[in-house]
C-alpha cells in the first residue's frame, strides 16, 4: 500500500522532496509501547509502559540509565536503542573524564543528533528505528528532550512518543501550563494520567507495566519499578479517566524542516496493531 | 519535469535523457518546504532573520536554532532538512577551526564557501549518497567589509547582497529588491529583515512562527551573534506595525 | 566539551576518506613516502622559557602573577612573553617551562574556547574543568614520553568559590590556597591578574624596582 519507487533507499528523495525511508523509520516509533516525558522547574520525569513480549516473558525495561544526571526512555527497536544508549554513557564518560564534568544534556543529545544524521544521507546503512525521551538535570536545571530517527531532536516542556501516543500528547497539551510550578507528586499524576489515555479502556496501568524515572538536583537519577511506583499508582488510581478524543488530531502538515520531512506529531494513529499484544500484558 | 517516474531520477550519478540530475532538483523541493531564511549585506554588515515554523506547542521555544555559529565571526542560516544543516555547519566549524590552525587567522568566507560548497557537491555526484536537502546562507564580516553567499543542495554557491530561501523565497526577494541596502546599516536592516519575514509568513498555511534574528558587523565587533533583545523587541514591533499599516491599506484598496 | 575531537579536527567522516581532510590537498594513490627509518626522538630539554607563576586565594578571589621574561638558557632573551593566559570570564592559567608547548596548549584551548562559543549553550570552560582536562593532557603526554614541557597554574572562580590548581609536565596535579612554580626572574617586567565575580582583570605590564647592590657577594654560582 506504501509502496511506491522512491521509498527503497535513505539515499533516494521522493519529487516532493521527501526521504521515505526515513518515514518508515520514524513509524518504527509508534510501535514502541508508549512513554511520557514532563519536567517542573525542579524534576523531570519519565513515565514508560512496559510490555511483556510473551506469557513466560518478564516486562521488558523501557528507561535506561545514562549517568547519574540523565536516563532515557525508549520507544521503537529495543536493540537499536541499546546501541544508541551505549554512545551516550560513553560520551557521559568521556566528559567526566577529561572535565570532571557531567555532560550536559543539550550536548550529549546534540551528540545524538550527529551520529543519527550519517545514516539517513549514506547507502548500506538504515536510520535509527527508535525514537528516545531524554530526561536530565544539568547546570541549566531540568531538561526533557526528544530524539528521531531523522536526526532531528527537539526540546521539549514535555513529550510523549510510542504507540497511540497522541492521546497522551493531548492530555499534556491540555495541562501544559501547570507543569512548571508542580510538584514531584503532582508531575508524576500528571505523566500517568497522560500515560493512562494511551491504554485502550480494558487495560489499566500496573505496577508490572509501568515504569518511573526521576531527575532531580543533586541526587542520582532514580528509576522505580514493581513495588517502587505503587504508592504513585494509588495517586490516580479509582479516577475517571478522561475520555478519549474520538477525532485524533489527524496528520498535520509535513514540514521539512521539522522532522526530517515526517512530523513527529504527524500520528495518524492508525489501526492498532499493538492492541493484542498489549493485552498479553495482563 | 516530464521525466518523472521514467526512472532515470532515481540516483545523484544518474543524467536523465534531458540532461538533468533529478535528485538535486527534488533535494531542492525539501529546501522549498521549509521556513522561509533571508539574508542581507549592508554597508557595515550581515544580517539573517528566519521564520522558524512552531509545529508542536509542547517544543521549547528557543530550541533547534535555524541560525547557527560557524565561527566567531561567521554565522550560517539555512532552509531545509535541520539534520542535514547542523551536519553541514559541523563541517564550516572543522573547516573553520582547522584554517586558524594553519594560518592563525579567522578563515575567509570566500574560502570557507569554497570549502563547503566542495563538501555539498561531492553529495551530487554519487549513488552512495543523497544531496544535501539544505540552502544555507553564510555570512561574515572582513577586513574588506561585509560577506555574504549562499550555498545550494547543488554545491553553487554565489555571493549576494540579498538572498532568500524556502518558502516564501520569490515574495522575501521582491521584498529585498525594494531596500537600497548598500547604503544602510544593519541597525536599519536588522528591522527590514524582520518586516521581510513577517511580511511572507503565511498566516494561512502555518499556524505559529518564531522570529529568528542574527547580525555580524562593526556593531558586534565583527562577532556573529543572535540580535540582544531590546534589538529584537524594537525590530519585531517595527515589523508588525508595518504589517498592520498594510494590511489596512489593503483594504483600502478594496 | 567535544571531547571525541580534543583537537578539533580529524573527524573526517569515512564517507569523505578519499577527499582531503580540513585543510590539505588530495594526495594521489602511491605518493606517499615511505615512513623515515629513522629511531624516535624526543625534545629532552625546553629551549625558550618562562619561570616563576604565582598565584594566592583571597576572599572573594584569586591573584595570579607572572613576569614576561623568556629565557634561552641562562640568557635573559625575550621580555616581553605573556605567560598569563585569559581563557573566558572566570578563568585564567599562567605556565612556566617551554614557551612553545605553553603557546601551542593555549592555542588548543582557544579553539575550544570559539567551539565553545558557537554552541552558544551556556556552557563553557570552568576552572575546574580546565584544570582537570589540563591534568590529562600532560598525563597523557609524558606517557607517551613525549611532554608538554610546562608547568600550569590555574586559577579562577566557580560557584562563587576561588579555585587555584596545579599541573606539572609529569600530570601531577593538586589544589591549594596558593600556589607558586618556577623560580625567580625578577628582573622582568609583570603581570597581575586577578579574577573576581565580576570577572577578570589583566593588569600590566608592571615594572618593579630591583636592587642589585648585593650582587657582587654572591660567589658561587656564576
Amino acid at each position: 500500500m506504501f509502496r511506491n519507487q522512491y521509498d527503497n533507499d535513505v539515499t533516494v528523495w521522493s519529487p516532493q522532496g521527501r526521504i521515505h525511508q526515513l518515514e518508515y523509520a520514524m513509524e518504527a516509533v509508534k510501535q514502541g509501547s508508549a512513554c511520557v516525558g514532563l519536567k517542573s522547574k525542579t524534576h523531570a520525569i519519565l513515565i514508560a509502559l512496559k510490555r511483556a513480549p510473551s506469557e513466560l516473558s518478564a516486562h521488558q525495561k523501557k528507561i535506561l540509565p545514562i549517568d547519574d544526571h540523565v536516563a532515557v526512555s525508549i520507544a521503537g527497536l529495543t536493540a537499536d536503542a541499546r546501541l544508541l544508549c551505549n554512545f551516550m554513557r560513553n560520551e557521559c564518560l568521556n566528559s567526566r573524564w577529561a572535565y570532571n564534568k557531567p555532560l550536559p544534556i543539550s550536548r550529549l543529545v546534540s551528540m545524538v543528533g550527529s551520529k543519527s544524521q550519517i545514516p539517513t544521507q549514506r547507502y548500506g546503512r538504515r536510520p535509527f528505528g527508535v525514537g528516545l525521551l531524554v530526561a536530565g538535570y544539568d547546570a541549566l536545571g531540568p531538561h526533557i528532550y526528544q530524539t528521531c530517527p531523522s536526526a532531528n531532536y527537539y526540546d521539549c516542556k514535555a513529550m510523549a512518543i510510542g504507540a497511540r501516543s497522541q492521546s497522551a500528547r493531548t492530555y499534556l497539551e491540555k495541562h501544559l501550563d501547570v507543569f512548571l510550578d508542580c510538584s514531584l507528586e503532582d508531575l508524576v499524576k500528571h505523566g500517568l494520567r497522560a500515560l493512562r489515555d494511551t491504554l485502550p479502556s480494558e487495560v489499566d496501568l500496573t505496577s508490572k507495566n509501568c515504569s518511573l524515572g526521576i531527575a532531580c538536583k543533586d541526587k542520582k537519577f532514580a528509576i522505580l519499578d514493581d513495588d517502587d511506583v505503587s504508592p504513585y499508582l494509588a495517586l490516580i488510581e479509582g479516577e475517571e479517566r478522561s475520555s478519549r478524543p474520538q477525532a485524533e488530531e489527524a496528520g498535520q502538515a509535513m514540514e521539512a524542516d521539522d522532522a526530517g520531512t515526517a512530523g513527529t506529531s504527524t500520528d495518524p494513529v492508525p489501526a492498532d496493531p499493538q492492541a493484542v499484544d498489549e493485552g498479553m500484558d495482563q | 519535469m516530464s521525466s518523472i517516474g521514467t526512472g532515470y531520477d532515481l540516483s545523484a550519478s544518474q543524467f536523465s535523457p534531458d540532461g538533468r540530475v533529478f535528485q538535486v532538483e527534488y533535494a531542492l523541493k525539501a529546501v522549498e518546504n521549509s521556513g522561509t531564511a533571508v539574508g542581507i549585506r549592508g554597508k557595515d554588515g550581515v544580517v539573517f532573520g528566519v521564520e522558524k515554523l512552531i509545529t508542536s506547542k509542547l517544543y521549547e521555544s528557543g530550541d533547534n536554532k535555524r541560525i547557527l555559529n560557524v565561527d566567531k565571526h561567521v554565522g550560517a542560516a539555512f532552509a531545509g532538512l535541520n539534520a542535514d544543516a547542523r551536519h553541514l555547519v559541523e563541517r564550516a566549524r572543522d573547516e573553520a577551526s582547522s584554517y586558524r590552525h594553519s594560518y592563525g587567522d579567522p578563515i575567509p568566507l570566500r574560502h570557507l564557501t569554497e570549502r563547503v560548497s566542495g563538501y555539498v557537491h561531492a553529495h551530487t555526484l554519487y549513488s552512495s549518497v543523497r544531496p544535501f536537502g539544505v540552502s544555507i546562507i553564510l555570512g561574515s564580516m572582513e577586513q574588506d567589509g561585509p560577506q555574504m553567499y549562499l550555498i545550494d543542495p547543488s554545491g553553487v554557491s554565489w555571493g549576494y547582497h540579498g538572498c532568500a530561501v524556502g518558502k516564501a523565497k520569490q515574495n522575501a526577494k521582491t521584498e529585498i529588491e525594494k531596500l537600497k541596502m548598500k547604503d544602510m546599516t544593519v541597525r536599519e536592516l536588522v528591522k527590514e529583515v524582520a518586516k521581510i519575514i513577517y511580511i511572507v509568513h503565511d498566516e494561512v498555511k502555518d499556524k505559529s512562527f518564531d522570529l529568528e534574528l542574527s547580525w555580524v558587523g562593526e556593531i558586534t565587533g565583527g562577532k556573529h551573534e543572535l540580535v540582544p533583545p531590546e534589538v529584537f523587541v524594537e525590530a519585531e514591533k517595527y515589523a508588525k506595525e508595518a504589517l498592520e499599516e498594510s494590511d489596512d491599506s489593503d483594504e483600502e484598496d478594496l | 566539551m567535544a571531547s571525541s575531537s580534543m583537537f578539533g579536527h580529524g573527524n573526517t567522516t569515512p564517507f569523505w576518506t578519499g577527499g582531503p581532510a580540513p585543510g590539505q590537498f588530495y594526495s594521489f594513490p602511491g605518493s606517499q613516502q615511505a615512513a623515515a627509518q629513522t629511531p624516535a626522538q624526543r625534545t629532552l630539554y625546553p629551549v625558550v622559557t618562562g619561570s616563576s607563576v604565582l598565584g594566592i586565594q583571597f576572599e572573594g578571589g584569586v591573584v595570579i602573577a607572572a613576569d614576561m621574561l623568556g629565557s634561552y638558557g641562562s640568557l635573559a632573551r625575550f621580555r616581553d612573553c605573556p605567560r598569563l593566559f585569559k581563557v573566558n570570564d572566570t578563568t585564567v592559567v599562567g605556565a612556566a617551562g617551554d614557551y612553545a608547548d605553553f603557546q601551542y596548549l593555549t592555542n588548543v584551548i582557544e579553539q575550544q574556547v570559539i567551539d565553545e562559543e558557537c554552541l552558544n549553550d551556556g556552557f563553557g570552560y570552568t576552572p575546574k574543568s580546565l584544570h582537570c582536562w589540563l591534568t590529562r593532557v600532560l598525563y597523557n603526554r609524558r606517557s607517551k614520553f613525549n611532554p608538554l614541557w610546562n608547568t600550569y597554574i590555574v586559577a579562577g572562580i566557580e560557584d562563587q568559590k576561588p579555585f587555584l590548581g596545579y599541573v606539572d609536565k609529569i600530570g601531577m596535579a593538586y589544589e591549594a590556597t596558593s600556589l607558586a612554580c618556577g623560580f625567580g626572574a625578577y628582573i622582568a617586567l609583570y603581570q597581575v591578574a586577578v579574577i573576581t565575580k565580576d570577572g577578570v582583570d589583566i593588569k600590566g605590564p608592571i615594572k618593579s624596582e630591583t636592587n642589585w647592590e648585593v650582587a657582587h657577594m654572591i660567589k658561587g654560582y656564576e
